[in-house]
């Protein structure tokens, strides 16, 4: 990490202002580019490759991934500190997976902290312990998936299995400010009762964990798939329909004490 | 999270009074219009104002009244619900022109019966020559009156052809001491006035005037009180005979003297609102503060168990019915601009009072309840926003707007305020302000503001840089450089301030020459005795009777000109992408998407008038000619075409005014102040000055049609951004970006309001922690300043759905520019503009 945190560089692919749905208040997501996992369903395709990519949508293409210092991020993030302040919002780091670019991402929690902003990340959380150690003190928002309780289902459709995601689970649980956990309900993979029930009871079993998210799987990035020169595996599947994600959500709550919602 | 307060049960009596006003087409009435011919025929020698009050007594005796079934709260301008009458003293002969298509018109039909036809064209004839609309037009100067007519720069059509209204009156005060209190204050002021006194004759007619009018509206509450009565006798029905002996009852004592309960409260209102509708044809008469002075005896009702929660809210929801039974027909070209069937009747909700206290009460809360039960279009409900207003009004107010019926609008105390003493109100005055029609502040019931005094179309001076001033073949502005000469940027923007300021003057010109021929031939004794001073001051409203006064146009288009002059001045300039040359044959060629038909005819009417000049006889054959070879050298060549898409992608790629840009907006900022600040200098005949609004209604759409296309891209005859907001989809960065570049504008020195429309979609309010969300959102926005915001909340499919369905969509209300309209009535362009804009959704 640089002496300086603010000269500290990173990979990025987007800073999208007024997100509503990804932790307390009006936040600015940055969109850090690299990811260790390769989920089918993965809406942002483009965050997934470390290395910057040509992405063509609608005949136009554009270069995806850049890299900033953490004075470029704090400049764009300032602009909306009013809508902070009175939100209790702030910064979400998002990805790909922050947790890859640990020097990156402490500098901008460390930036966020100094200039008064709440912090908040979206993780896989597949990481190796030191960096989560490192990391988490700096966080006043966890947003960690958990996919699958099945290991090797989870490895089918990820590429990663998941133990390492669930230990560290159980060490942010008992060391992070808050942690929220959601669980992307993709059809055929994690959407049947049994399989939403066994990932309540587990996040129940979390020391303070009081939220569990249940994020309905949509289509949106399906053409960045092809825009990468990529196949989407998954170009059959609806999103699910609302009264099974309200079946899910009874059956969530049924088998916890969570408190249960349906979206971020 | 806060809970939603004042959630009350919905009577069933509301379904079925909306079922009944909106089972048909609202239709065109004669009596109004064979009842003033009948009065004026009798009254030629008389002075104007007598006049005026002998045909409103006149007609408050004899015009058919009804009582809608299942009313509690009575008083309707036509039998027919949702009907109007008409006001041949302003203007009439647009009508006479529309009898054939006024019910198949896109925008705002009406039917009209033959027999109305006949009744009209039987009294019409006596017009001709005595309208306002004729003296306004002799007052002007010819050629601002061929620059209004012709050449859709500004327009002051509004008041050339119709009443005035914009006015909010002394509601509290009809209530409190009834209209007898007005009738003694003017015989008092008649003891007071001196033989030997120069003004006496005036004095004096105005005084006596207003008491014949007071005591018209009496009369006329009480034609109500009787036919209640006799309907009462024969109804069987017990619980609404007691209900029609109570409407006997209330219409027997108010508005002539203090109302006793909440129910005569509410009535006395009601005749309040409905007959300046009668006296005038002029609209946004708005109703202001009700929540506060409807206060006292609803809270003393609720105190002693003669009301309940719920039957005050039925009551209020009444009311809010019957502000959508008011109509009024508009000639075609202004029923575009209007759109939506609206009378702009402005309601506003919370805020503090002269002494700087908070006082938001429940009624304020019930007001946006009745918005919730009823779902139509009037009034145009609004909130008052300050650092003390309770978050739970912001929350009900929140979930309100995720209704998605557009309303409440938000009013920011803390630029509005200071914003207003910068035009002389006092602190008092402003900290009691109110909201008139769209967005216009003003103080209450002692203003006459003039708010909607013209649209002035700042695109326009732009494209007259371009041609140094000529347009249709005429020089109608100054003759600026010729713009392919110029070397330097600040010769361009020079020359575009020099062309606005020219226009700006001849705006207000014809302002005044309108609000002189209604102070003539129009003056209102009935709303000027509601308004202060205008019985201690002996005058109507119409001649500066009022405390305050003040004549507001209002400009828009800031965002076109200030992208437009970026373009110029960084790409022709700064840059030398292309030449002025280039970009002038561009406009021209309306960037190579073909010349439109209306650009032809333009020049075809310059063509002609260059012919005439020469001594060339044209005929009808060679100007169709001419016209033809217009349209078809528009087919420009494939080269050309490519050249052209090439200058516009540069020209996309220049900093766009909206994304939170410091230098472009302020930039943007400079722009708005080009033509709020040239008005200040300008003074109207009653004694006020004028001060610039930055709001365009509807009128962006019908008024880009006047425009060519301009250096930002924009094609010709393509609609104008709305508002202070940004140009339809060139705000890319979201709404917390949107925001802070709208508030970067100068926002109070428009003193006579802005407005900013944003959409959301749904999902960014869901739940409890969507509306904190939003409610935060909304005060950081005026944290920075912002004055004022209003929000659709539709989805884009919902809207496309409507398009092609009308029939399954009779009652989904938008909101368009300052008010909320039914989204089936509106013109076809304007619909896909309000689909186009930018849906700015937190997903």
């Amino acid at each position: 990490m640089t002496e300086n945190i603010y000269d500290q560089t990173g990979r990025i692919f987007d800073i999208q202002r007024f997100s509503i749905h990804d932790g307390p208040g009006i936040r600015t997501i940055v969109f850090l580019k690299g990811c260790w996992l390769r989920c089918r369903w993965c809406c942002n395709p483009e965050s997934q490759e470390y290395k910057i990519q040509q992405l063509t949508i609608n005949g136009t293409t554009k270069t995806v991934g850049r890299d900033v210092t953490v004075r470029e991020v704090m400049e764009e993030v300032e602009k909306d500190r009013q809508y902070y302040r009175r939100s209790g919002g702030g910064v979400t780091l998002s990805g790909g997976e922050t947790m890859a670019q640990p020097d990156f991402a402490e500098a901008i929690f460390r930036a966020c902290h100094e200039y008064g902003f709440t912090t908040a990340i979206e993780t896989t959380a597949f990481a190796d312990r030191e960096v989560v150690e490192r990391l988490v003190p700096h966080i006043d928002y966890v947003l960690m998936d958990i996919k699958h309780m099945d290991s090797k289902k989870h490895e089918a459709w990820t590429t990663r299995p998941n133990e390492k995601i669930l230990d560290n689970a159980r060490w942010i649980a008992s060391h992070a400010s808050s942690l929220t956990i959601r669980v992307p309900v993709i059809p055929g993979f994690n959407d049947s009762v049994e399989e939403i029930m066994a990932i309540a009871r587990f996040t129940d079993s979390l020391p303070g964990v009081e939220q569990l998210h249940l994020l309905p799987y949509h289509r949106l990035g399906m053409d960045k798939y092809t825009g990468l020169g990529r196949t989407y595996t998954l170009p059959d599947i609806l999103p699910p329909k609302n009264d099974h994600m309200d079946q899910l959500k009874a059956a969530a709550e049924a088998v916890s004490s969570l408190h249960v919602q349906i979206g971020g | 999270m806060a809970e939603i307060k004042y959630v009350i049960k919905k009577s069933p009596r509301i379904p079925k009074l909306i079922a009944d006003l909106y089972a048909n087409m609202p239709e065109i009435e004669a009596d109004r219009a064979e009842l003033i011919t009948e009065s004026y025929k009798e009254t030629e020698n008389l002075p104007i104002v007598k006049r005026r009050s002998a045909a409103f007594r006149h007609i408050l005796e004899n015009i058919p009244i009804i009582i809608r079934e299942g009313e509690l709260i009575v008083g309707s301008n036509s039998l027919a619900p949702r009907g109007c009458q008409t006001y041949p003293e302003y203007s009439f002969e647009w009508l006479e022109k529309e009898y054939d298509t006024v019910a198949t018109r896109e925008a705002d039909p009406f039917y009209i019966s033959p027999d109305t036809v006949r009744r009209l064209k039987a009294v019409y004839p006596y017009w001709k020559g005595k309208t306002t609309s004729d003296l306004a037009a002799a007052n002007m100067d010819p050629e601002v009156l061929d620059v209004f007519m012709n050449h859709g720069i500004f327009t002051v059509g509004n008041y050339f052809f119709n009443g005035v209204g914009h006015v909010n009156v002394n509601y509290k005060r009809v209530i409190d001491e009834g209209l007898e209190s007005y009738i003694e204050q003017c015989k008092a002021e008649l003891a007071k006035l001196k033989r030997g006194q120069g003004d006496y004759a005036s004095r004096r007619n105005f005084l006596e005037a207003v008491i014949e009018s007071c005591e018209g509206v009496i009369g006329y509450a009480r034609r109500y009180s009787e036919l209640a009565l006799s309907e009462a006798a024969g109804c069987t029905d017990s619980d609404r005979k007691a209900e029609l002996l109570k409407i006997a009852d209330a219409c027997d004592h108010v508005p002539a003297k203090p109302a006793r309960d909440f129910h005569e409260a509410c009535q006395a209102f009601w005749f309040i609102q409905q007959l300046m509708q009668l006296e005038s044809s002029g609209h946004s008469i708005s109703p202001g503060r009700f929540d506060q002075y409807m206060y006292p005896l609803f809270k003393k009702d609720l105190n002693e168990g003669k009301v309940t929660l719920e039957s005050a809210q039925e009551l209020i929801d009444c009311i809010w019915i019957k502000l959508n039974d008011l109509n009024k027909v508009r000639d075609a070209a202004s029923a575009e601009g209007f759109a939506g069937y609206g009378l702009f009747q402005n309601l506003i909700v919370g805020g503090q009072n002269e002494n700087g206290i908070d006082v938001t009460n429940e009624l304020s809360y019930m007001c946006m309840e009745a918005q919730l039960h009823v779902r139509l279009p009037q009034p145009s409900l609004s909130i008052r926003v300050w650092n003390m207003t309770p978050h739970s009004l912001m929350i009900k107010a929140a979930s309100v707007v995720r209704e998605g019926l557009g309303v409440p609008a938000f009013y920011n105390d803390e630029v509005i305020i200071p914003s207003m003493m910068s035009r002389g109100y006092t602190l008092e005055d402003a900290r009691n302000y109110c909201i008139i029609g769209c967005v216009e502040p003003q103080a209450c019931a002692k203003t006459d503001g003039w708010h909607d005094a013209a649209f002035f179309n700042m695109l326009r001076p732009l494209e007259l840089v371009f041609s140094s001033g000529m347009d249709k073949g005429e020089q109608i502005g100054p003759k600026t450089p010729d713009v392919l000469k110029m070397t330097k940027f600040e010769e361009f923007y020079d020359a575009y301030k020099t062309q606005e300021e020219w226009f700006i003057e001849m705006m207000a010109q014809a302002d005044n020459a309108v609000d002189a021929a209604h102070a003539v031939r129009c003056p209102l004794p009935f709303e000027s005795c509601l308004i202060d001073d205008c019985i201690a001051n002996g005058k109507s409203v119409q001649e500066g009777g009022c405390h305050y006064n003040f004549t507001g146009p209002q400009g828009f288009g800031i965002a076109n000109v200030a992208d437009s002059l970026a373009v110029v001045r960084d790409l022709v300039f700064d840059q030398q992408k292309f030449t002025m040359a280039e970009l002038k044959q561009a406009l021209d060629d309306n960037f190579g998407k073909g010349r439109t038909p209306k650009k032809s005819a333009e020049l075809t009417t310059a063509a002609v008038k260059a012919l005439d000049a020469q001594g060339v006889e044209v005929n009808a054959d060679m100007i169709k000619a001419i016209y033809t070879s217009f349209l078809n050298a528009s087919t420009v060549s494939e080269d050309k075409k490519k050249k052209y898409a090439e200058m516009l992608e540069l020209i996309g790629q220049v900093p766009k005014y909206g994304n939170d840009l410091y230098e472009v907006d302020m930039f943007a900022r400079e722009i708005g102040q080009t033509y709020t600040k040239p008005l200040l200098k300008h003074t109207n005949p009653r004694g006020g000055m004028f001060h610039a609004g930055l709001y365009p209604v509807s009128a962006n759409v019908p008024l880009g049609y006047d425009a060519g296309a301009t250096p930002d891209g924009r094609l010709a005859n393509t609609p104008i951004a709305d508002g202070v907001g940004p140009m339809s989809g060139r705000d890319t960065h979201g709404p917390t970006a949107t925001a802070n570049s709208v508030s970067r504008l100068d926002l109070g020195d428009a003193s006579n309001g802005t407005l900013l429309n944003q959409k959301f979609h749904p999902s960014a309010l869901a739940g409890d922690a969507g509306l904190e969300k939003f409610v935060a959102y909304l005060r950081s926005f005026f944290d920075e300043k912002g004055m004022h915001v209003q929000y659709n909340v539709v989805s884009r499919e919902t809207l496309l759905d409507a398009q092609k369905h009308p029939e399954n969509y009779k009652t989904l209300v938008v909101r368009v520019a300052g008010y909320s309209a039914l989204f089936t009535t509106l013109s076809r362009s304007l619909q896909d503009d309000i689909i186009n804009r930018t849906e700015q959704s937190g997903l």
